[in-house]
């Protein structure tokens, strides 16, 4: 039988609808496209696939079973390495990890790896019945900082052990940026939520409204009893470019703006958080967190919606999936420039204006590729007298995030990196005994699916170290 | 959840409340804040921490009803329960060292000042407290101030209560007189905040202001609570819920940070018309 030399299509939303709702853009596979996307795999003896992804899921296994349709098989397969498949199958970057090795690829499009893998997880959500049973008690207590994909691995790998593990999470709902960042047209929260019950349902306490640092400490978690403390606190800082106008009204941070519609749930008319609605809205940069806050800033109304990035396409370090969708959706790529100035309303007769202060347009400048560097690379830099202006009522400065330094500065001894990251060695273990890290707190903003990862290195580490204490 | 212990109106539009919250009530400190979400549709909004008893487990807060939340959470009486309540957040007011303090409050902003003057008191500095009201059906904790300071100056701006007058008067006249304290310490409306520091800058005294900026997260997540300092004249942008939220006062930029807090001026004005007309209705 002839390979099919295309991807099955993802069956999405129609574009135009899709500007203006909520709702998931990618519909999933039917059972007779995940089917037909599975024969496509060549079952490689060497599965390079496999050496792709952060945490090695065996990918021609769990395709196979869908190819023998027991999917539930499938699921059991993946769930050996990954704690959180639903969501990764649907944010993951296959392009640059599993998808970018397998053979297919050399020839044809790559197999649908992250596709099929939503399509299982998906599967197994709808038709599994049986609760995970709570695993009979160990006696020792962990403390989990944060609830992101690192934090509710670790925690979940502890549990089935029989760990007595609680979660503390500053905001009030549990997550982490799957929550407060990702979008709901991306990633349904009732997505998140189900896996968060799935840790209860083992046994995991998640206490909400707690700030490590501030209502807690770390040192006062031993006091507590816990015996070892695993810090997932993210990298949530947001950072700014530093340029005149950020403090304009209606300049947000990416975090700002999005965790106003996801968490806050600003999008829907019943919430009480304001949002800028309408308009003309610029982001700027190019990763997904841009792409997220477009495509929300369109579901908001946005009469145009501009991406502005310094680079050029093929550069915009977000997942090729959501690029193209923010395409299909209107969004306008402003590429090979960069913010210098964001200019507000200034009424120079009324001092007391509400107006003042609010943006009406952002000062670009064009870039145009250097000399190659050492790494023959060529970075844009600024084409002298070529500064234009963008009319625009809000711009969302998505230009990246640090680790958050309230953890650092609480904890004694604990050592960083210049950039506020925590350093670990490769067990997730920091410069203190019992303490251990993973995630974008450790790498910086990264990916769900090396949180994860480091989630589960962390949570073997834990529980041999309590073992052999 | 977190249950209303008490609840008491200190004037029409000023409340008083005291929340179960153990784990804050057993940190908290005077200059610190809370963040508290009345409801699952509810926005996060920062209160300063009026007060707290950490064998009870309560944390007090006080609040003036200005928009839709405050009005919600108006709504809700003692024994109710509200739905997020987390702290104790930002950084306490620096009270080491100090032996000599002028307060300064002004409205609402008096609730926060209290603290500070009641720890600085118990502390056996010598305070001075200048509260200010628009006018006597506004006043709050007079008993309080009375109690927690060696001085008190009453302004009003249509001198029902106390003096006529703005609060930076008797401050001026003091500093006049050729009086210092090793701090000022102003709490209240942004504007009266910018005053003190003008009047306080001539003399060189050494100023602090509580900001109060728009705020959600309250752990640095946002940024929205950002506003611009002055440090070796440099501009340098601080987050008010991590770095604050006391600042020295003269490097703040307060005309910046005015026309933030402006930001959902509109929004709100809306909510309030609906959350009027509701309770309008309800009423009927
Ligand atoms: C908008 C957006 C889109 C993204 N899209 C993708 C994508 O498509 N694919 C992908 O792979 N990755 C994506 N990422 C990156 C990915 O979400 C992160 O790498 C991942 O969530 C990191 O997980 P984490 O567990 O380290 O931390 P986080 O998910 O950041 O969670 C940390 C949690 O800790 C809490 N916390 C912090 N400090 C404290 C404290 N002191 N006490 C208590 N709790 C605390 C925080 O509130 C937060 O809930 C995206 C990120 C953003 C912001
Ligand atoms: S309130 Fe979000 S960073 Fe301060």
């Amino acid at each position: 039988m002839a390979i099919n030399p295309k991807k099955t299509p993802m069956p999405t939303q129609d574009p135009i609808e899709r500007g203006r709702n909520f709702n998931e853009v990618a519909i999933g596979y039917t059972v007779e496209m995940a089917l037909g996307e599975a024969e496509r795999c060549l079952n490689c003896k060497n599965k390079p696939c496999v050496s792709g992804c952060p945490v090695n899921i065996d990918i021609p296994s769990f395709i196979s079973k869908i190819k023998e349709s027991d999917f539930e098989g499938a699921y059991q397969v993946i769930s050996k390495y990954s704690s959180l498949p639903a969501v990764c199958g649907r944010v993951c970057p296959q392009e640059s990890q599993c998808e970018s090795k397998c053979t297919l690829g050399i020839k044809f499009e790559p197999v649908g790896i992250g596709r099929l893998e939503r399509f299982v997880a998906d599967y197994h959500n709808a038709n599994a019945t049986e609760k995970p049973v709570k695993p009979t008690p160990n006696g020792h207590k962990v403390a989990v900082v944060g609830s992101g994909p690192s934090g509710l691995t670790c925690a979940g790998d502890l549990a089935k052990k029989g760990y007595a593990v609680t979660v503390f999470e500053a905001l009030h709902t549990a997550g982490g940026v799957l929550v407060y960042g990702i979008p709901e047209f991306r990633l349904p929260k009732s997505i998140v939520a189900k896996e968060v019950q799935t840790l209860n349902d083992l046994g995991v306490e998640v206490k909400t409204n707690v700030v490590i640092g501030k209502t807690l400490t770390v040192d006062e978690l031993f006091e507590d009893g816990y015996e070892a403390v695993f810090i997932g606190s993210g990298a949530g800082l947001p950072n700014f470019m530093n340029i005149p106008g950020e403090s304009l009204k209606g300049v947000y941070s990416a975090n700002e703006f999005l965790t106003r519609s996801n968490l806050m749930k600003a999008y829907r008319e019943k919430s009480d958080t304001p949002i800028m609605k309408g308009g003309k809205v610029a982001i700027v940069s190019g990763g997904n967190v841009a792409m997220d806050a477009a495509r929300t800033a369109l579901r908001l109304v946005a009469e145009k919606v501009y991406i502005v990035y310094r680079r050029y396409m093929t550069e915009l370090p977000a997942r090729k999936e959501e690029v193209e969708h923010a395409e299909e959706e209107g969004i306008d790529f402003k590429l090979l420039c960069n913010p210098i100035e964001i200019l507000g309303y200034d009424n120079p007769d009324d001092k007391r204006d509400p107006k003042n202060g609010t943006v009406v347009g952002i000062k670009c400048i064009k870039m145009e590729l250097g000399e190659p560097d050492e790494r023959g690379r060529r970075s844009p830099v600024p084409v002298e007298g070529s500064e234009f202006v963008l009319d625009v009522d809000a711009v969302v400065m998505s230009i990246g995030t640090s680790p958050n330094p309230l953890i650092k500065s609480t904890v004694d001894g604990l050592e960083v990196n210049r950039k506020g990251c925590i350093i670990v060695n490769e067990d997730g273990l920091t410069s203190r005994e019992g303490i251990y890290a993973g995630g974008d707190a450790v790498t910086g903003a990264s990916t769900v699916i090396s949180a994860m990862g480091a989630g589960k290195v962390a949570a073997k580490a834990i529980d041999d170290y309590i073992m052999n204490k | 959840m977190y249950r209303i212990v008490k609840k008491e109106e200190l004037n029409p539009t000023v409340t008083f409340m005291s929340i179960e919250a153990p784990m804050v009530a057993k940190k908290a400190e005077p200059g610190q804040f809370i963040i508290l979400r009345v409801d699952e549709e509810g926005e996060r909004i920062p209160l300063t921490i009026a007060g707290y008893d950490r064998e009870q487990g309560t944390v007090d807060i006080i609040f003036q009803i200005v928009g839709g939340t405050t009005m919600k959470l108006n709504a809700k009486n003692q024994g109710d329960y509200i739905q997020d309540f987390v702290g104790p957040l930002g950084n306490k007011t620096e009270t080491e060292g100090v032996k000599k303090a002028c307060i300064v409050g002004g409205g609402v902003g008096c609730a926060i000042a209290y603290p500070v003057a009641k720890k600085l008191h118990e502390l056996g500095c010598e305070v001075t407290s200048i509260v200010g009201f628009r006018n006597k059906d506004l006043v709050i904790l007079e008993k309080e101030f009375d109690e927690a300071s060696d001085r008190l100056f009453r302004m009003s701006d249509d001198g029902s209560w106390g003096e006529q007058g703005v609060v930076t008067a008797p401050l001026k006249a003091m500093l006049d007189a050729g009086e210092r304290f090793d701090v000022v310490i102003a709490i209240g409306p942004v504007i009266m905040m910018k005053f003190v520091t003008l009047t306080t800058k001539p003399y060189d005294q050494k100023t602090v202001v509580s900001m109060n900026p728009i705020m959600i997260d309250g752990t640095g997540m946002c940024g929205g609570c950002r506003l611009t300092v002055n440090e070796n004249g440099k501009r340098v942008t601080k987050f008010a819920c991590v770095d604050g939220p006391d600042f020295d006062a003269f490097t703040v930029d307060f005309d910046e940070a005015m026309m933030r807090g402006r930001m959902y001026a509109e929004f709100e004005a809306h909510v309030r018309d609906e959350a009027c007309n509701l309770f309008k209705a309800e009423v009927k």
